[in-house]
């Protein structure tokens, strides 16, 4: 992963607690009956993670390791991290959410501890973890912990 | 294996038969078959192929060429009647015009950097803009090794080659032509041995990348009559880590060898090194000798065929998963000739309305399909069509209709999950 500190970040004040319903959107996709009902769930969760403005849509915001676009930022406010990211894929955007509902407003400490590969085991998507996907779900969530640990600012 | 047919003779084309020797095809993922849709990124393997290469290992592993004992004969004598093979299969003249290689990739690093002694800052490097970076990225560090200036070759509308724009291309006489064989991306074919003969008459070197091509077509390299032609073991049913590199003999001889070392001289001495003959004057270091073994099993599986029926087989299936991906609607299809002279060869190019090529190879995935999403290692061809990436359903010599109707039930699905 090639993330390099981007240039332009956006206004301080975009970086706000997820809204509720996404954070209890999460538990639609555990309680999934089957695939499709997972993944129209992922979809749903990604409409509702706030977007990016077109102009932050920039090239040293791009997680790298993703076959689609996926941009990333990150805040500091009073020892908690806030994130902002989109992408141009849907599934991709809703994944990215899911991994935002356990990172958003967390210390360094809270995200340190966050066993990734377990949140998406319950969630029964390990699958998509894996460091070998194009979706870059790997990347962003080493990406979120890297912000945290101020490796990259 | 059960046989479904007691009188063989009364049926000269059993389809399943084939299918049958390939044994990762018959796993189930999750609750479903898996349907592989993904050959032309690697074909799967027969039996056959698997079974020689453990028996290299169990039996005859050797280092090849220092042949002072048993062991080392039998492996030298292996390896090199796979040269012979390989030269019979794309009909090479002799058999030290086949150079064994790690992949065509290597292969055409191969060529741009033996060739590099040969090129002066005013040259002219032409490239099919429908071009693997396999054969793009080597010929652009010639190009900065060199000062040799690089030009693609445009596509029409269609996605075709451009032949009038070649023509024109050709007058400023290009030193040398790199061209595919078959679009790796969107499964185009080139009219390679017209284009061929016009970059002659231009007196270019000619580069063909067949990777694509020669588990599909019947490949005549002294008919083609290119200076290189080039390919890979693995999506022609045989191992990864093994590729072609054929090269005209005078042309071969004129390369500086990229790889230096072993096997590849006569005499060395702390003064001067003599380099020794081809083949083996461009295999440096003990080569992939299981691979290669693996190869000459492919070939001798391919060679048990009968070409015409599988040629009629690929070329139905093909038809058919056009026209089935253009029934299911919402599907946009690339590199389809408008005057439909071609029948594209082993891939499809497709996306799905305006939806995201990664969403859609997400979903198919959840059913067991493989394909290949994304810019398919041609970013120029992307480009030029306007596209991020697309989806990319390919067959093999395995692929039946049940797969192809597999794979666009699985579509819909994923059509009524995205529309």
């Amino acid at each position: 992963m090639t993330l390099i500190s981007p240039k332009n970040i956006p206004d301080s004040q975009l970086f706000t607690d997820l809204p509720a319903d996404v954070i209890a959107a999460v538990n639609h996709i555990e309680q999934a009956k089957n695939w499709q009902d997972k993944y129209r769930h992922i979809m749903l969760l990604g409409k509702q993670l706030p977007t990016l403005a077109d102009n932050f849509k920039q090239a040293d915001a791009q997680v790298k390791g993703c076959e689609s676009q996926a941009w990333l930022y990150h805040h500091q406010l009073n020892g908690q991290h806030y994130y902002l990211a989109d992408s141009d894929a849907r599934i991709v955007k809703g994944l990215i959410a899911i991994l935002l509902v356990a990172n958003q407003g967390k210390t360094t400490e809270q995200i340190n501890q966050f066993d990734v590969s377990h949140y998406f085991d319950t969630l029964g998507l390990s699958g998509q973890l894996s460091p070998s996907r194009t979706n870059g779900l790997a990347a962003l969530a080493n990406a979120i912990k890297l912000y945290a640990n101020g490796v990259i600012t | 294996m059960k046989s479904t047919s007691p009188i063989p003779s009364q049926a000269p084309f059993d389809h399943q038969a084939i299918r049958d020797q390939f044994p990762a095809l018959k796993q189930t993922i999750g609750d479903h078959h898996l349907c592989y849709l993904d050959t032309a990124a690697t074909s799967q393997k027969p039996q056959a192929v698997i079974d020689a290469m453990n028996e290299y290992y169990q039996l005859n592993n050797a280092n090849v060429h220092r042949a002072a004992h048993q062991l080392s004969t039998r492996a030298t004598q292996q390896y090199e009647a796979v040269r012979q093979q390989v030269a019979h299969f794309i009909n090479a003249s002799k058999s030290q015009e086949i150079i064994f290689t790690h992949g065509t990739t290597e292969s055409i690093n191969m060529v741009a950097y033996g060739l590099t002694p040969q090129f002066t800052p005013n040259d002219i490097i032409l490239i099919d803009t429908a071009a693997h970076h396999a054969n793009i990225v080597p010929w652009q560090e010639l190009a900065k090794r060199s000062g040799a200036t690089i030009k693609p070759i445009p596509l029409t509308a269609d996605a075709q080659l451009d032949i009038k724009a070649y023509e024109q291309l050709l007058q400023a006489k290009p030193k040398l032509v790199a061209l595919c064989h078959v679009s790796n991306a969107l499964g185009t074919v080139n009219p390679i041995n017209d284009l061929i003969a016009m970059a002659k008459n231009a007196g270019a070197l000619t580069l063909v990348d067949g990777a694509q091509a020669v588990a599909h077509l019947d490949v005549d390299v002294q008919n083609t009559d290119c200076d290189f032609y080039v390919f890979s073991g693995h999506k022609m049913y045989g191992p990864t880590g093994v590729g072609i590199l054929y090269g005209r003999f005078e042309q071969l001889n004129t390369l500086t060898p990229m790889l230096t070392g072993g096997e590849m001289i006569k005499t060395v001495s702390f003064d001067r090194t003599e380099y020794g003959e081809l083949p083996n004057r461009l295999e440096a270091g003990t080569p992939a000798i299981a691979e290669v073994i693996g190869l000459g099993a492919a070939i001798s599986f391919l060679h048990g065929l009968p070409r015409e029926h599988i040629h009629a087989h690929e070329q139905k299936l093909m038809q058919y998963l056009q026209a089935q991906l253009l029934n299911l609607g919402d599907v946009s299809l690339y590199g389809i000739a408008n005057d439909k002279r071609q029948i594209n060869v082993g891939s499809v190019a497709f996306n799905l309305a305006g939806e995201h090529h990664q969403d859609v190879g997400i979903l198919l995935d959840q059913q067991a399909i493989a394909v290949r999403c994304g810019h398919h290692c041609a970013m120029p061809l992307m480009n030029e069509l306007n596209l991020a990436g697309c989806c990319r359903a390919s067959i093999g010599i395995y692929t039946n209709k049940h797969d192809i109707d597999q794979f666009i039930q699985a579509l819909n699905t994923v059509k009524e999950l995205l529309l």
